[in-house]
C-alpha cells in the first residue's frame, strides 16, 4: 500500500488531497472536482515536469542560451537530463524549436531552444 | 542630434513591444523603442521556465518565447528600435534625453510617449537586516540574470528570504543547477507565490519553507559565511529564543518589486501612493498630456499576459492623442472600497471606452468566497464572485459600460465644473475559507 497527500495545483482552490494504492486501486479523496483524481493518480503514478535551463552557445549574444524539454518528462529523470545538458554546446545561428538533444534519455521527449540568437546583428539602429 | 518621432516608448519588455504593436495597428507611423538592454524582451529573457502566455497565447510558453512572439511581430512592422540606449530624463517641454554608445547624448521629441520602464526589484537597503556587508547577497531576479543570461553561478549553499514566485523559481533554478538551497523563509504566515510553484519548485526538491520566519543577521566578513534566522511573533517581530545559526555562501533577496518611475518624476507625472505608479485614465494617461504608461512601470502585474492586455490599450490612447481624438476629460473616479488596497485605473473618460472597462485591483488580506462589487451612489452596477482572493494575486474585473453610463449623471463632455462620479470598489466576504489563516 503507498500513501501519499498532495494539494492540487490544477486550479485555484488548491485542495488537500490524500491518495492511496490498495492492491492495485487508486483512492483519492479530499478533492472537489474529477481533475483533482486525475492530477493525484498522475501524480502518485508517474508526476512528469518540463525542464527548462539552458545550454552553452558559441558566437552568441551571452554564453547561454535557454531550452526546454518539450513535453514534460518523468520526475525521476529530471537530474539526469540535467547532466546531460551541461555538456551540451552549440554555435549560432539559434531558432525556437531548433532540436539540441533528440529523444533525451529514451523519454521519446526532445529538448528544444527557447529563444532566437542569429549572431551578429543585435543593432537595429 | 535631434529627431522628432510620433511616438516614443521607452523600455522594450513585453509592455513597451506590446504597446508599439497596438499604435502601429491604430495607424501611428513614426514609431521608436528605446531599451537599454542589448535585446527586446525586458524581464522575460532571464524567466526561462515555463508558464507564460496562458491567458494571451492559450498555451504555456517560456518567458524568452513570449518576448520572440512579440519581437518577430515587431519586426515585420517598420517600428525603429534603438538598444544599448539608456533614457536619462524626460524635460519640462517633453523632450526625451538619452545616451548610447552608437548615437552619444540624444534630445528626442515625440508627439506622444509612453513609459514602459517596468519594475525593480526591492533591495536589502529596503528591509535593513544587521550586519556586515560582505560579497554573495543578491537579489533573486539578479541571480537569476546572472545564472540564465550570463551562465554565472553565483553560490553553493543558498538561503532565500521571500518567497514570492520569483525567489520560488530560484530555489528550483539553483537547486537544479547543483546548488544546495537550504531554506526559503518568509515572514508572512503564508507564502505570497502561487500554489503551483510552492509544490514544483519546493516540494519538488524537498526545500523547506519556513513561514514567520526572518533573517536577524548576516555573517561573514568578505563572502557571506552564515545568516541567523529567528521566528517572528504575530507583531513580526524575532523572537530571541528561536534565533538559529545557518552556514550559506549566498543569500538572495526575494521580498518584492516597485515600479521604475524616476524617468516618470522627472517628467513630473504624478505618482500613487498605493500602486508606487502613475494616476492614470482609462486609456493608461497619465496627468501629463500624452504620456501614457503601462506593464510593471504603472503597478506591478503578476502576470505578463495583464500587461500585453494593458499596454494595448496604452498604444491605441497614445493612436488616438496623436490624431487629436483624446479628450482629457475626466468623468469617472475609481474609489478603493472596503478591503480594495487599489484599483486601476484610477480615473475614466467614459465617453474613451467602447462596451467595457477592464479594472485591475488587488485585496489587502485573504479572502475565502467573496463578492467584487462595483457602486455608484446605491446603485451596484457590477459584481463578480471569486472562490478566493489573495493579496499576491492581481483581480480582473469588467464593468460594462452601459452600467456605467446608466447610473451616472453626464454632462456634455466639455463641462468644465463637472465633478467626477465616484465608482466604489469593494469586497464582500461570503464566508471565512477555514484553509486561511
Ligand atoms: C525578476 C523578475 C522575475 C519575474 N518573473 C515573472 C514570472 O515568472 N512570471 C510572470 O508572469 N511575471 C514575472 N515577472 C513579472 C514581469 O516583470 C512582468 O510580467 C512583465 O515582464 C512586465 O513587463 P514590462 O514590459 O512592464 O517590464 P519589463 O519586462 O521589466 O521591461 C521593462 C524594460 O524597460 C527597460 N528600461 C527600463 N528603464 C529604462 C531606461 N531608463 N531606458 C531604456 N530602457 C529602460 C528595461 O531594460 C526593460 O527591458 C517577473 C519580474 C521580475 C522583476
Ligand atoms: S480538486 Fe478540483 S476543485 Fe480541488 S483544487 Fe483540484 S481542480 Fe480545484
Amino acid at each position: 500500500m503507498t500513501q501519499q497527500e498532495m494539494i492540487c495545483i490544477c486550479c485555484p482552490i488548491g485542495c488537500n488531497l490524500s491518495v492511496e494504492k490498495i492492491d492495485g486501486v487508486i483512492r483519492v479523496t479530499g478533492n472537489k472536482c474529477p481533475r483533482g483524481k486525475a492530477y493525484a493518480e498522475q501524480e502518485l503514478l508517474n508526476p512528469e515536469r518540463i525542464v527548462t535551463t539552458t545550454v552553452k552557445l558559441t558566437g552568441g549574444l551571452y554564453p547561454v542560451i535557454p531550452v526546454k524539454t518539450g513535453r514534460p518528462i518523468p520526475k525521476t529523470k529530471i537530474f539526469e537530463v540535467m547532466d546531460i545538458l551541461s555538456n551540451v554546446e552549440i554555435t549560432v545561428p539559434v531558432h525556437i524549436g531548433d532540436v539540441v538533444v533528440k529523444n533525451i534519455l529514451d523519454t521519446g521527449v526532445d529538448v528544444v531552444i527557447t529563444k532566437n540568437d542569429m549572431g551578429g546583428e543585435y543593432e537595429r539602429s | 542630434m535631434t529627431k522628432q518621432y510620433d511616438l516614443v516608448v521607452i523600455g522594450g519588455g513585453p509592455a513597451g513591444m506590446a504597446a508599439a504593436l497596438s499604435a502601429k495597428q491604430h495607424g501611428v507611423e513614426n514609431i521608436l523603442i528605446l531599451e537599454r538592454d542589448k535585446e527586446l524582451g525586458g524581464i522575460l529573457n532571464q524567466c526561462i521556465h515555463n508558464g507564460f502566455g496562458v491567458h494571451h497565447f492559450k498555451e504555456e510558453l517560456t518567458g524568452p518565447e513570449y518576448s520572440a512572439r512579440f519581437i518577430t511581430e515587431i519586426q515585420k512592422t517598420s517600428i525603429e528600435i534603438m538598444l544599448d540606449t539608456m533614457v536619462l530624463k524626460i524635460d519640462n517641454h517633453r523632450q526625451i534625453h538619452a545616451i548610447s554608445p552608437n548615437h552619444g547624448y540624444m534630445v528626442l521629441k515625440s508627439k506622444a510617449i509612453i513609459l514602459a520602464m517596468g519594475c525593480r526589484e526591492r533591495t536589502r537597503g529596503a528591509i535593513r537586516i544587521y550586519g556586515s556587508r560582505p560579497s554573495g547577497i543578491y537579489t533573486a531576479g539578479t541571480a537569476q540574470r546572472l545564472i540564465n543570461i550570463n551562465g554565472y553561478m553565483p553560490g553553493k549553499e543558498i538561503v532565500i528570504l521571500g518567497s514570492g514566485d520569483i525567489g520560488l523559481v530560484m530555489a528550483r533554478r539553483m537547486t537544479l543547477e547543483g546548488a544546495q538551497v537550504k531554506m526559503v523563509l518568509e515572514l508572512q504566515s503564508r507564502s505570497n507565490g502561487t500554489l503551483r510553484n510552492i509544490v514544483q519548485c519546493l516540494e519538488d526538491y524537498h526545500i523547506p519553507l519556513y513561514l514567520n520566519h526572518t533573517i536577524v543577521q548576516i555573517h561573514g566578513k568578505n563572502r557571506v559565511e552564515g545568516v541567523t534566522i529567528a521566528k517572528v511573533d504575530e507583531n513580526l517581530a524575532p523572537i530571541k529564543a528561536s534565533y538559529q545559526y545557518i552556514p550559506c555562501d549566498t543569500l538572495l533577496l526575494s521580498v518584492g518589486l516597485i515600479p521604475e518611475n524616476e524617468i516618470s518624476k522627472s517628467a513630473r507625472v504624478k505618482l500613487d501612493s498605493r500602486t508606487r505608479g502613475p494616476f492614470v485614465g482609462e486609456l493608461r494617461q497619465t496627468n501629463i498630456p500624452g504620456i501614457f504608461a503601462c506593464g510593471n512601470v504603472l503597478h506591478v502585474h503578476d502576470v505578463v499576459d495583464f500587461v500585453s492586455e494593458e499596454a494595448a490599450l496604452a498604444g491605441y490612447g497614445a493612436a488616438r492623442y496623436i490624431r487629436g481624438q483624446f479628450d482629457t476629460t475626466i468623468t469617472h473616479q475609481t474609489i478603493n472600497g472596503e478591503g480594495v488596497t487599489y484599483v486601476l485605473p484610477q480615473t475614466m473618460n467614459i465617453y474613451h471606452i467602447e462596451d467595457t472597462c477592464n479594472l485591475y485591483l488587488r485585496v489587502n488580506k485573504p479572502y475565502g468566497r467573496c463578492q467584487i462589487e462595483a457602486w455608484i451612489g446605491n446603485t451596484l452596477i457590477a459584481s463578480k464572485r471569486e472562490i478566493r482572493c489573495l493579496p499576491s494575486e492581481m483581480i480582473n474585473f469588467k464593468i460594462r459600460k452601459e452600467a456605467i453610463v446608466g447610473s451616472s449623471d453626464l454632462r456634455p463632455a466639455q463641462a468644465i465644473d463637472q465633478q467626477p462620479t465616484q465608482i466604489i470598489v469593494k469586497i464582500v466576504g461570503m464566508d471565512r475559507d477555514p484553509s486561511l489563516p
